[in-house]
């Protein structure tokens, strides 16, 4: 059983239907007991880092993340909230990664970016069956620079993270669940694992 | 690099789409997730849900819709028509539309824009300008172009971006329904005024056009209802043909 941290974030429900498209059982909690419960977890995210950060701590969920032991997927802010640091608000995160989040500040690309882009993904079970001319939808200013715990890379004037893994924690930065079928593939990777 | 979206766009009126469609496919033309998927299933990028019924269910009936088409959709979609406050933004947020259009609204109380903004995100609002030319000036107007106000189009870009709108909709009102072609002239002005996303509408009659405002500008996305609705042009054909042009396109 799935289970999908409940912590206000945009998407929720989104990443809910997703799961429902693919036939897969969830539960939706914001309590640590509960969440203990799942093989796996997903931790959704549209929204503002800061907001974000305070939401999961008024829930005292941020030692019980950071202490994860099973199979833990972060999307969009979902995925950034697993840095150290974000430029977004000067926010502290959970710091899974050392890594820190940072603006885009390009002369060239608008922000925020929207939009679909394909990936370069590397060899990892998130990314299998996933080809580089796959293309996901991508929504976001802020970024996670590419580092050896990248799994798949997108390009948007600079080079920098669309997926990252480090021990059972992933991340996606693109939202798998508004990605069409090559969203679905990932979400089902997750779940097969 | 990213890729230039294709937008149908769907009015809707009591939770029905308003004008028909001719696909021989779809059993209720009137049915707009019957159309939605339709349109996924061919390769939109997106999808744009514009409500222009005026009735007091108003609200209840398009909540019922978003949630429909976002338990089934699997691209995104936003959803716009007379969204004044940030309880009904988030009402149609938290039933699963992905961004919010705000337009008229917006104009008369622009401080709705950063409410949105910090909200939910600058990548959540949407705020479509519909604008006609006079003289060399482009003038806002308001209530699907009947009321002309007093702003100008580049400025009220500008400041709609900088109290945080994501991303810019700009409707040509002398071009839309022409099907002559989009208003690339201002659209290349306007882009050039703003860091944002714009979504080209306006005037779509033909799939070279598409391939003009995106060679003449450099607008994110391009926008069309009746030429979708009616199959004067297919997105898949007109995804090939923007490929063969050299237009980043997602296939």
């Amino acid at each position: 059983m799935i289970g999908i941290i409940d912590y206000g974030a945009g998407n929720t429900k989104s990443v809910m239907n997703a799961l429902d498209r693919l036939n897969v059982p969830y539960f939706l909690s914001d309590e640590v007991k509960e969440l203990r419960s799942a093989d796996k977890l997903i931790l959704p995210g549209v929204g503002h880092a800061k907001k974000a950060m305070q939401q999961l701590q008024e829930r005292q969920l941020i030692p019980f993340i950071q202490t994860y032991e099973k199979p833990f997927l972060g999307v969009c802010l979902g995925m950034q909230l697993l840095a150290s640091f974000t430029e977004e608000g000067n926010t502290k995160c959970l710091g899974i990664l050392e890594d820190q989040v940072k603006f885009f500040s390009l002369d060239q690309e608008k922000v925020p970016k929207m939009g679909w882009n394909t990936i370069q993904p590397s060899k990892d079970v998130l990314m299998k069956n996933i080809p580089d001319t796959a293309y996901f939808y991508f929504v976001h200013s802020y970024y996670l620079p590419s580092s050896s715990y990248s799994i798949a890379e997108a390009e948007y004037g600079i080079k920098y993270t669309a997926a990252v893994r480090k021990k059972n924690f992933w991340g996606v930065q693109f939202h798998p669940e508004k990605s069409a079928s090559s969203g679905a593939l990932i979400l089902q990777n997750f779940i097969n694992l | 690099m990213i890729t230039k979206r294709i937008i149908p766009c769907l009015d809707i009126k009591d939770g029905r789409t308003v004008k028909g469609t001719n696909f021989i496919s779809i059993k209720d033309a009137g049915d707009p997730l019957e159309l939605a998927r339709k349109y996924e299933e061919e390769g939109a990028d997106e999808l744009i849900f514009l409500d222009i019924s005026a009735t007091e269910r108003k609200t209840e009936l398009l909540t019922e819709l978003v949630e429909r088409l976002a338990s089934e959709l699997s691209i995104p979609f936003t959803v716009g028509g007379g969204i004044q406050s940030v309880d009904a933004a988030y009402t149609l947020l938290r039933n699963g539309a992905d961004k919010i259009a705000v337009n008229s609204a917006a104009v008369y109380r622009p401080e709705l824009i950063s409410e949105l903004s910090h909200a939910f995100g600058a990548q959540c609002i949407v705020v479509a300008v519909d604008a006609k030319k006079e003289l060399d000036d482009w003038w806002v107007y308001t209530h699907g172009g009947k009321k002309k106000t007093d702003r100008l189009l580049y400025e009220w870009g500008k400041e709609a971006e900088s109290l945080g709108a994501g991303e810019l909709l700009f409707t040509s009102m002398d071009h839309d329904g022409t099907k002559k072609g989009f208003a690339c002239e201002a659209l290349k002005k306007l882009n050039e005024t703003v860091r944002i996303p714009i979504i080209a509408s306006g005037g779509a009659g033909a799939k070279e056009h598409f391939t003009d405002v995106f060679k003449e500008t450099n607008v994110d996305a391009a926008l069309a209802a009746s030429v979708f609705h009616y199959q004067e042009i297919s997105v898949p054909d007109l995804k090939r043909f923007l490929a063969q042009a050299e237009v980043h396109v997602r296939l």
